[in-house]
């Protein structure tokens, strides 16, 4: 019965804060199995969403659930795997030990945490340090353990609150990598992050947020995919052949050999290669480029920043 | 069950940061002064004075309510200073994030804790205050009246000064939280020294009005209350006839007031659970 419900679904949640508010509506629904990416710029209200959804802040108002069933209740957090900002953690407890409390507090049976634990471990590489306490760790091992500890319960949803802020690219490609094993293992996750590039990397779908309010949810592979521009460097360009390009573009500029235009599919253009080759233009480059999710996000959010 | 849990991590910490060692290190000195201080001084009356038992009994009695002020000042300073921290700290650091964001009810976690803490105060009270009725009974034979009572009741107000450091740390930040609880225990401390003064005074209004500071800071919090009547179920009842002793006490709080007390511990305790439920963290 349980397997219908999404695995985050909120309606119209909202948290003041004295006389701010700080998430004024969010309204969105994460599907079983996606990667979810939530983006906005700072002091968008992105921590205290997802500080709602793990019923560490109460909501002022509206209502949410996982797999079905109202954040406040215990029970749902047993399938779901956390990773906190910061990553600060018990840190006078080693590695084994910090997994075994956490084990614990997930109720796994001793048998299961034993074998568990050292799978983890390995997955995070840290089998090395497993005996050191968390105090002598580097910013990188703190990130990794706390992964470990995100996953020791094999989560149907885990949430991922800035997961690379602060690493170094060897940290962000195993966060990277690790998101990819959920993905294909069918586990949903939810990733808190303002790293443009690696939501964009990661990510089935984004939601913006802007003043504490979801202002689009867009779906990252026909995002990325509709839209795109194209530059072509080519000589013997006349004006006439340039207004030929209208065919496929509404947008066309030229600045000398330059040309750029937008396209709305890409199976244009071999068409235009076809064209400016029938035309006798001399083409040194044709290079597509698909909009950002950088573009996309000064475009939605704005230049200020949503501030 | 995850208050167990807690508990044991609540405990653990203090082994790991070294707090258990030190206290109960100091606590073996503090011991071995005491029983150093209270041979010299037994032999000097021993052989300078003509004492009988009886004497010799009030002597020793005065000297263990000496040493049980002192344990029942140290605990008060052990309750409060280890567990001032523990949720605001963890708040404040963001540590309590990856405990409340597992299949754990926010009350389970707050009451490992008040556990864990309760579990390591009494032990630590129980090496102090057995240490010194043990030492001096191996050492002269005698024991004083009601140690048992004597020790629950300042376990009592252990216990009420932990739930109410717990409390204060669920609403303020851990300084503020510290500045509270003390200056609770300041003005509590300072009304019933107060009313123990005014129990000698040769006018009875004078005496009332002491009486009656007493009263009041003991309801503001009525942990030198506990005190007081611990004292005076250990003091002997010569002392006691005789009226004012420094660390004993004449006049001694009623039942009534220990079940304020039980009442106290138990509501702030109630409270701090229901604020931790609900408070953003």
């Amino acid at each position: 019965m349980m397997t219908n419900f999404p695995a985050i679904e909120t309606r119209g949640l909202r948290k003041v804060f004295g006389d701010k508010v700080a998430v004024s509506d969010l309204t969105l629904t994460v599907e079983r199995g996606e990667v979810f990416g939530f983006l906005g710029p700072n002091g968008a209200g992105k921590t205290t969403s997802v500080k709602m959804l793990l019923n560490l802040i109460m909501p002022t108002g509206g209502e949410g659930r996982l797999f079905g069933q109202p954040l406040s209740y215990p029970s749902v957090r047993s399938r779901v795997g956390f990773l906190p900002e910061h990553f600060r953690f018990h840190d006078w407890l080693t590695a084994n030990e910090f997994l075994k409390l956490h084990a614990d507090l997930y109720h796994m049976p001793q048998d299961e945490s034993r074998r568990r634990i050292p799978e983890l471990l390995e997955l995070v590489n840290l089998v090395p340090h497993a005996d050191k306490r968390l105090h002598e760790y580097s910013k990188g091992m703190l990130q990794r353990i706390g992964l470990a500890q995100a996953l020791l319960n094999r989560p149907n949803l885990v949430i991922l609150d800035e997961p690379t802020s602060g690493l170094d690219p060897v940290g962000r490609r195993l966060v990277r990598d690790i998101i990819r094993d959920l993905r294909s293992n069918g586990t949903t996750v939810f990733l808190n992050s303002h790293l443009l590039s690696e939501v964009e990397i990661t990510c089935d779908r984004v939601a913006f947020i802007k003043h504490g309010e979801v202002i689009r949810i867009s779906d990252l592979k026909s995002l990325v995919e509709g839209e795109f521009s194209v530059e072509i460097r080519a000589r013997n360009l006349t004006s006439q052949i340039i207004a030929g390009l209208s065919h496929w573009s509404s947008n066309v500029r030229q600045d000398e050999e330059h040309l750029a235009l937008t396209l709305t599919s890409e199976s244009h253009l071999p068409e235009i290669n076809r064209y400016l080759v029938d035309q006798g233009v001399d083409i040194y480059a044709l290079r597509p480029e698909h909009v950002s999710l950088e573009d996309l996000f000064i475009q939605i959010v704005g230049t200020d920043g949503g501030l | 069950m995850s208050t167990f849990t807690i508990a044991r991590l609540t405990f653990f910490e203090a082994a790991r940061r070294k707090i258990l060692l030190a206290a109960f290190l100091l606590g073996i000195i503090f011991l071995l002064v005491f029983g150093i201080g209270f041979h010299y001084i037994m032999r000097n009356i021993d052989s300078s004075f003509r004492t009988n038992l009886l004497e010799l009994n009030q002597i020793r009695n005065f000297l263990l309510m000496a040493g049980l002020y002192v344990v029942n000042f140290l605990t008060v300073m052990m309750t409060v200073l280890t567990s001032v921290d523990t949720v605001s700290g963890e708040i404040n650091s963001g540590t309590i994030h990856t405990l409340i964001s597992k299949p754990v009810r926010r009350w389970e976690v707050l009451m490992g804790k008040w556990l864990g803490f309760a579990g390591m105060l009494t032990l630590y009270l129980l090496l102090m205050v057995g240490g010194l009725i043990g030492y001096i009974y191996f050492r002269t034979g005698y024991s004083p009246p009601n140690p048992l009572q004597a020790f629950g009741l300042m376990w009592l107000n252990s216990m009420l000064l932990l739930s109410v450091s717990i409390l204060g740390g669920t609403y303020f930040s851990t300084l503020a939280n510290g500045v509270m609880v003390f200056g609770l225990f300041g003005v509590a401390f300072i009304g019933g020294w107060i009313e123990q003064i005014g129990s000698v005074l040769p006018n009875k209004a004078a005496a009332q009005a002491a009486a009656n500071v007493g009263i009041i800071t003991s309801l503001i919090l009525p942990s030198e209350a506990l005190w007081r009547r611990a004292a005076h179920e250990v003091q002997s009842p010569l002392i006691s006839a005789l009226g004012f002793s420094p660390f004993g006490s004449s006049t001694y709080p009623s039942n009534l007031m220990l079940i304020y007390a039980v009442g106290f511990l138990l509501v702030a305790l109630a409270l701090a659970l229901r604020h931790f439920s609900h408070r953003d963290l």
